[in-house]
């Protein structure tokens, strides 16, 4: 449909606003979240290819990233979980002790 | 510009703003709804670009189980906490995003695009062909990713479980 | 050229003769308290004994013209170097295994006797018979190499008896001094060793072997080996105690007499003279260093006798004559004449033995005193003592028919013969001062009143049989053992037609007779003189009350103080070297060495310290990290396409 250079870029844009999630909210729920968003970029990315070169591999390996993304979420949430157990807080600075 | 460039264009730029609504937005919850957004303008892309059956899935499990999830969390977790805005950090991390999506752009655009997309059959993409190279190919990852998903699901229940206290 | 035209053949036997005592220090090492002292001390005489006879076995068997050859097994096999542990025994090594198993076997059975007191003596056995061990790999070893070994390995033990009362710090201080002194001569004879292996094999030849060194040597350019027997001469100053390395040997003194029998009179000295005449082909094409060592030994022998001539302790004197008789040989060597030096060699031992082990007897009676200030008068309670003292001392003399006559006029007159008048004078000279101050030695120790006080007195006797039997012995020995080198106008010489085979070229120049009879008339008539001024000065009754020599001249205060020579070297040389090894230690090793060491560990820790605040625990500034590293790469990864 599109060149696929068109969405790569998109892909591209995607995810670096993710990486800004990540690196700027103090709040551990939303940076998961953005990890979510990296994570779907990539699928775009693979899934243009997967279509641009006619193999089924694209296809398959989102397939993979869901299911482990699927996981990592899910162990993700329970740490984060377990952690506002403790220090009834979900900013990453108040998680500081593993420090020098 | 003809239909479906429109189209693109328009879908494009509501997933980006959706992203941009993630990252930026206060509330978690209106976060987390955001990113709905976001996953199911993915999943549209992906039916158009001929894998109808992983836009189903992105759907299904996406949006649906992991963003759920989500939700269960916050709702249980009650988070209130207001965040100030730190210019120096949040400067820094905005300069190197740019730089990231500078630098990710020229890279694609090194290599000659492959121009016109490969001729497919009708079967692409299709709940058939996924299965062929999923259980054929790729069936070692597919026993590992279950045995991935038990691990993750008995991580889970122990990393949740609540302490008890002493009798 | 001297060539090698000997007839071998292998005789397995050979092995055993070093083996024994080797296996018997070793028992005695870990099983000798076991045994108890007496038994120990007796198993180590029996294991001299059965070296001793094999040694005789061995020379019975031999031809004047024979080797032979006990290969045990290749040591060193290196490209083409090949260095074996195989034992030779030609004439030259026959009569080496003689003197060292059989007065050896002598002065263990004197030890018996003279150690029957000391706790320790189980060691002292041990000692010995290592000592016998290496000494005998010395002679027999049948290449350079092996001959080192055996050279470090007396050197090694020399230390450990000469220290044998180690609890004694100055007897401590002796042993080091004879190692040290030692090892700078082995410095000399290890590079004369590397220099011979590396010129050789210039020429394609890799070998230490002595029948191959002896074919192959000539083809050398004489600066090369003029360089070569330099350096190894050296190592023979150190070992056999010539000038400059000679002042070791005083106060090795400092162990037990046997040991300075053995050692330092008999066999671990004489190693010096015994490798000059192992490698005599290679040293007759050096006639340079030939020459420099025939005045050293002369110098040697007429300086040591010097310092002789004062000292008050009875074995110093003992001690510096025998650096003056090794003097002797290594004049004789000089001159080229090895056979008459090995001949002194052969009767040294036997007269040098005597004499220490007959100071050891008189030590023994006077309780442990050895000036001879205190003595005097010892002949009425030490018959066999002194009679075989004064034949010893007869033979050192020179005196007629003595064994020492014999060596000794050969050696002057093949200095007169080859026309060194100079040296010929040095010798004659020393021969008198020797006579002087072994004869004032007798008359002070044996003659006139006993100076010792009451108590000693009481305590003197006569040694026991086990300790006199040896010294008898070796009387005989001191006469007879001579009569084998007699000169032509005598009865003629065995002991050149033994060694003719090895040393090829006849070296007495015993042609004209009248000549060498009148050479030998002057010699004796200067040792008579030295006889008759010892008697007027110390044996005479109205000299005896002052036996204290009240001289405050300079040659007596020089001769007494030994030329300071010690206080010299320790001022050229042992005081700059100790000042620039306390430099290294207190200076460099503390600020250079250990600050680098700790400058490393200061600088690792610092930058520890900065690069630490990296991990700050905030995952977020991690993911920083990671995107910057992510960027880096990409941009070079652009950057390259």
């Amino acid at each position: 449909m599109m060149p696929l250079n068109y969405y790569l870029i998109l892909s591209a844009v995607v995810f670096a606003i993710g990486v800004v999630g990540v690196l700027i909210r103090r709040n551990l729920i939303v940076v998961l979240m953005s990890i979510e968003l990296m994570l779907n970029a990539v699928n775009l990315t693979f899934i243009a290819f997967s279509r641009y070169l006619g193999s089924m591999v694209g296809q398959v390996a989102v397939f993979f990233v869901m299911a482990v993304a699927a996981a990592e979420a899910v162990v993700g949430l329970a740490i984060i979980i377990s952690v506002f157990r403790q220090r009834q807080s979900l900013d990453p600075q108040d998680m500081q002790i593993l420090k020098w | 510009m003809d239909l479906s460039t429109l189209i693109f264009f328009l879908l494009a730029g509501l997933l980006v703003i959706s992203s941009l609504l993630v990252v930026f937005l206060r509330d978690v919850v209106h976060c987390a709804l955001a990113l709905v957004a976001a996953l199911l303008i993915i999943a549209i892309f992906f039916v158009s670009l001929h894998a109808p059956m992983v836009g189903i899935l992105q759907i299904m499990v996406y949006a649906g189980a992991v963003m759920v999830l989500f939700l269960f969390v916050i709702m249980f977790l009650n988070p209130t906490v207001l965040e100030r805005p730190r210019a120096l950090w949040w400067s820094a991390a905005g300069i190197l995003a740019l730089l990231l999506g500078g630098l990710l752009v020229p890279l694609f655009f090194n290599h000659e695009p492959p121009g016109d997309p490969v001729a497919s059959t009708e079967l692409f993409g299709s709940p058939e062909m996924l299965a062929k190279s999923l259980f054929g190919d790729f069936v070692l990852p597919f026993e590992i990713a279950s045995v991935l998903l038990l691990v993750a699901i008995v991580g889970a229940v122990v990393l949740g479980k609540r302490e008890r206290s002493a009798p | 050229m001297v060539t090698s035209n000997l007839t071998t053949a292998d005789y397995d036997l050979l092995r055993w003769i070093p083996l024994i005592p080797l296996l018997v220090a070793a028992f005695n090492l870990f099983w000798g308290r076991a045994l108890g002292r007496k038994a120990a001390g007796v198993l180590a005489c029996a294991a001299l004994g059965a070296s001793f006879a094999l040694a005789f076995f061995a020379f019975w068997q031999l031809p004047s013209n024979g080797m032979f050859r006990d290969l045990i097994y290749t040591w060193i096999d290196s490209g083409s170097f090949k260095v074996n542990l195989a034992f030779q025994v030609d004439a030259l090594t026959a009569v080496m295994l003689l003197i060292i198993t059989g007065i050896g076997f002598l002065i263990h059975i004197y030890s018996l006797g003279y150690m029957d007191h000391d706790e320790d003596s189980i060691r002292f056995f041990v000692y010995l018979n290592l000592f016998v061990f290496f000494m005998l790999t010395l002679v027999m070893g049948d290449n350079l190499l092996l001959l080192f070994v055996g050279w470090e390995g007396v050197g090694l033990c020399s230390y450990l008896l000469v220290g044998f009362w180690y609890r004694d710090p100055s007897n401590a201080i002796a042993g080091n001094k004879a190692f040290i002194v030692n090892r700078v001569g082995d410095w000399g004879f290890l590079l004369g060793i590397f220099l011979l292996v590396t010129e050789l094999a210039r020429q394609g030849v890799w070998t230490l072997d002595f029948v191959e060194l002896q074919k192959h040597t000539s083809m050398l350019s004489p600066q090369v080996i003029g360089l070569i027997t330099l350096l190894l001469f050296i190592g023979a100053t150190g070992k056999s105690a010539q000038i400059p390395l000679f002042v070791w040997l005083p106060d090795a003194m400092a162990g037990p007499t046997p040991v300075s029998a053995l050692i330092h009179a008999a066999t671990m000295v004489t190693a010096g003279v015994y490798m000059t005449a192992r490698l005599h082909f290679l040293f007759s094409l050096a006639p340079a260093t030939l020459s420099l060592i025939a005045w050293i030994g002369a110098a040697t022998a007429f300086f040591a006798a010097t310092i002789a001539l004062t000292q008050n302790d009875i074995k110093k004197v003992l001690a510096y004559s025998t650096v003056s008789q090794l003097g002797y040989m290594f004049l004789a060597v000089g001159l080229g004449a090895f056979g008459a030096a090995i001949f002194h060699v052969f009767t040294h031992a036997f007269f040098k033995a005597c004499l220490f082990l007959g100071s050891g007897s008189v030590i023994h009676a006077m309780d442990g005193e050895q000036d001879m200030r205190k003595m005097g008068g010892l002949k009425a309670h030490m018959p066999t003592t002194y009679w075989t003292y004064l034949i010893a001392t007869l033979a050192i003399a020179g005196a007629p028919l003595t064994a020492g006559f014999f060596s000794k006029d050969l050696i002057l007159w093949q200095a007169f013969s080859h026309g060194a008048m100079a040296l010929w004078a040095i010798g004659v000279i020393t021969a008198g001062m020797t006579a002087f101050y072994m004869f004032r030695q007798v008359f002070m120790v044996f003659h006139g009143e006993c100076r010792a006080d009451a108590h000693a007195q009481a305590h003197l006797h006569e040694s026991p049989a086990v300790m006199t039997l040896p010294l008898i012995v070796l009387a005989i020995g001191s006469i007879f053992s001579g009569w084998l080198g007699a000169p032509e106008y005598l009865w003629g010489s065995r002991w050149d037609v033994w060694l003719s085979a090895i040393f090829a070229q006849p070296e007495a120049h015993h042609d004209s007779a009248t000549a060498e009879i009148v050479v030998t008339l002057l010699t004796l008539g200067v040792v008579a003189i030295g006889i008759y001024l010892a008697y007027l000065k110390y044996g005479r009754a109205s000299e005896r009350s002052a036996q204290q020599d009240q001289s405050d001249g300079l040659f007596y205060r020089l001769s007494l103080d030994k030329y300071y020579v010690d206080e010299i070297y320790d001022l050229i040389f042992v005081r700059p070297f100790t000042a620039v090894s306390r430099f290294f230690a207190e200076i460099i090793d503390p600020w250079v060495i250990d600050g680098t060491v700790n400058g490393v560990a200061a600088l690792t820790r610092g930058f520890s310290q900065v690069w630490r605040g990296v991990q700050t625990g905030n995952v977020q500034h991690y993911a920083m990290g990671l995107l910057v590293g992510t960027l880096a790469l990409l941009a070079y990864y652009l950057s390259q396409s």
